[in-house]
């Protein structure tokens, strides 16, 4: 797979294709040049260290939307054995921007749901580029629910732009579908741990992550609406995406800092999309640390602590009435 | 004084002049564009009282007109609004607080009353639109689950008129969580086998709408009210097409099966009363 390298990482791409030209250079030449490549190669690394540790949100956001980036099922492939997949809202329709099914996590089973991103045309087509309908969401709710008859924990992966704005899925009850799940995710009795992978977007992304743990991957985003719609709103123009999403904070370091999120998963150098596998096994001893926490409690006192975990979210001030 | 003005005439220069009307005593409904006496359609509670227009109405004035006037009280106007963000766009979000509250009174877009409807009792949370569009931010949050917690002690019904665009943009991911919150404390309602009553009123979109709104054991709209996930001008550039006919009033709701009833704001105590005392298994109330 060749990489893909987003505007500010173009010193980056410069050098790969400095490199990518000497090995070429180097399989038939009588000059032995792997010194310059390990060279560069060590420059690029250190090129790639150097932007990455200073992204601003909004390159962030772009690396969050990489079009490499892992999704929910590659995820699944790396962490969990025997994913069955299952379908279906069992009232209208299967939706394809929402993948769920039962798997192993180390042996254990539990209960797998993520939004799902499409990698060519085709298949973004048919994942409605991560945007579920109400039937997704109804999908969502109905797995889990069966995870909770069967005891399961319930890992979810949230990367979605948004629910989808369309006329049939407002026609269907997409405030409801979210609704509803919020509701029931708020008294389920198996533990969940939701993690933003990608892009956390506003309520379709809420609708499966009311969790007992909420984790970010370091380069994904999470907000209350999208940069560009923040910024079409506050400045009738989305190119002050950059500058929305800077005032929104919707960085993983951002909200770990505001109290909103647990825990932020290290992603390695230069990206998830750099090396899957690992950004995966990173991932995986952060869940493994979520579910030990969770092992111990009685459901009644999982959904207790899960309460109060919900009703202390917000900032406020109290003041005398007059 | 131009040459146009000294050639006419002293009478038609002061015709030009517009006569002094007092202001606000006249007022056009948007609807059927009919000329009101403002006074009739207050005394209407905000109904055109030629086409049934269902005009916005104030969180105050929709209270004062649901809950029996003795032994209501507020609940939460303790909470109040900071900025955690420090979050400035064209201006600071304190400015906009200040500002909303100048033109309001309140001090953010929720006001949560305990008292009586027809007798029956119960806790009231009424949005206030002209507040930040009726955003919800962490106090509304907050107002609403100190609401659904009085009702809880006090073992009673627990009802929110929405009017609202959404979460508030200016809190960040603080808001997206209210959307939780509140729909999290209406579980604990539910177990107490508490009725909760929903009314959706112009307009109940986005955060709100994906919420608690929807959550209602009935769930009642006013007359053409814009009730929806997404807003119509969102939708229209995604799908690029021009949207239905009456797409998102409650009348398409009623015909998706996405409410229960569309109700008369005139008739809205008395169903209120009616709903509360049948899902509590009492008898009516007196009225």
């Amino acid at each position: 797979m060749k990489a893909t390298f987003l505007d500010f990482e173009q010193p980056i791409a410069d050098l790969e294709t400095k490199i990518e030209e000497l090995r070429f250079v180097q399989d038939d030449s009588a000059v032995d040049i792997s010194e310059e490549i390990a060279r560069l190669e060590t420059k690029s690394q250190a090129l790639t260290k150097d932007i990455y540790a200073k992204l601003t949100p909004w390159q962030s956001a772009l690396v969050a939307r990489h079009p490499q980036r892992p999704y929910t099922l590659d995820y699944i492939e790396h962490m969990f054995t025997d994913f069955e997949e299952m379908h279906g809202d069992r009232a209208f329709a299967d939706d394809h921007a929402i993948v769920g099914g039962m798997a192993r996590f180390n042996g254990q089973a539990c209960m797998v749901i993520g939004h799902q991103k499409g990698r060519d045309t085709r298949e973004k087509i048919l994942r409605n580029f991560g945007m579920p309908r109400p039937e997704g969401y109804r999908k969502a709710l109905r797995l889990m629910r069966l995870a909770e008859k069967f005891g399961m924990p319930v890992f979810t992966f949230i990367d979605t732009p948004g629910a989808y704005p369309g006329i049939d899925a407002e026609e269907r009850g997409q405030s409801e579908a979210i609704g509803h799940n919020l509701y029931v995710m708020a008294e389920l009795k198996v533990p969940i741990i939701a993690t933003v992978i990608g892009e956390g977007g506003s309520g379709g992304a809420l609708a499966i992550a009311v969790a007992d743990s909420v984790f970010m991957m370091q380069y994904a985003t999470y907000s209350v609406i999208s940069p560009e719609g923040c910024a079409s709103i506050l400045w009738k123009s989305a190119d002050k995406a950059g500058e929305a999403a800077e005032i929104m904070g919707i960085t993983a370091s951002r909200l770990k800092s505001l109290g909103l999120i647990d825990r932020i998963v290290s992603e390695p150098l230069g990206g998830a999309h750099r090396d899957h596998r690992a950004a995966a096994q990173s991932l995986k001893r952060a869940l493994q640390d979520a579910l030990r926490q969770c092992a111990d409690l009685s459901p009644g006192d999982l959904v207790e602590k899960r309460f109060d975990r919900l009703m202390g979210y917000g900032k406020f001030k109290e003041q005398q009435v007059a | 004084m131009s040459w146009l003005q000294k050639l006419l005439p002293p009478k038609i220069k002061r015709e030009s002049g517009r006569k002094s009307i007092p202001e606000g005593l006249w007022v056009k409904c948007p609807a059927c564009e009919a000329v009101l006496y403002n006074s009739d359609l207050e005394g209407n509670l905000n109904v055109c009282p030629k086409c049934n227009h269902h005009q916005r109405l104030r969180a105050r004035a929709r209270l004062d007109m649901l809950l029996d006037p003795e032994g209501r009280f507020e609940i939460g106007a303790e909470v109040v609004p900071v900025d955690p963000l420090k979050f400035k766009d064209s201006k600071r979000y304190t400015d906009r607080l200040a500002a909303a509250f100048e033109d309001t009174g309140e001090a953010d877009a929720l006001v949560v009353m305990q008292g009586a409807i027809q007798t029956v009792p119960c806790v009231i949370a009424c949005f206030e639109f002209d507040f930040m569009g009726g955003s919800m931010g962490s106090v509304v949050g907050e107002r609403f689950v100190r609401g659904v917690k009085a009702a809880i002690e006090q073992n009673m019904s627990f009802i929110c008129i929405s009017a609202t665009g959404g979460a508030r943009m200016q809190e960040g991911l603080f808001s997206l969580m209210q959307m939780a919150k509140t729909t999290a404390a209406l579980t604990q309602l539910a177990q107490r086998r508490l009725p909760y009553l929903s009314v959706l009123t112009d307009p109940t979109m986005g955060g709100v709408s994906a919420s608690f709104a929807f959550m209602g054991d009935v769930v009642i709209a006013e007359p053409g009210a814009l009730v929806g996930f997404a807003g119509p001008r969102v939708i229209e550039q995604t799908v690029r097409e021009k949207l239905p006919e009456g797409f998102q009033r409650s009348e398409f709701l009623l015909e998706k099966g996405a409410v229960d009833m569309i109700v008369d704001r005139r008739d809205m105590r008395s169903k209120l009363s009616a709903l509360m005392t049948l899902l509590l298994r009492q008898a009516p109330a007196h009225t």
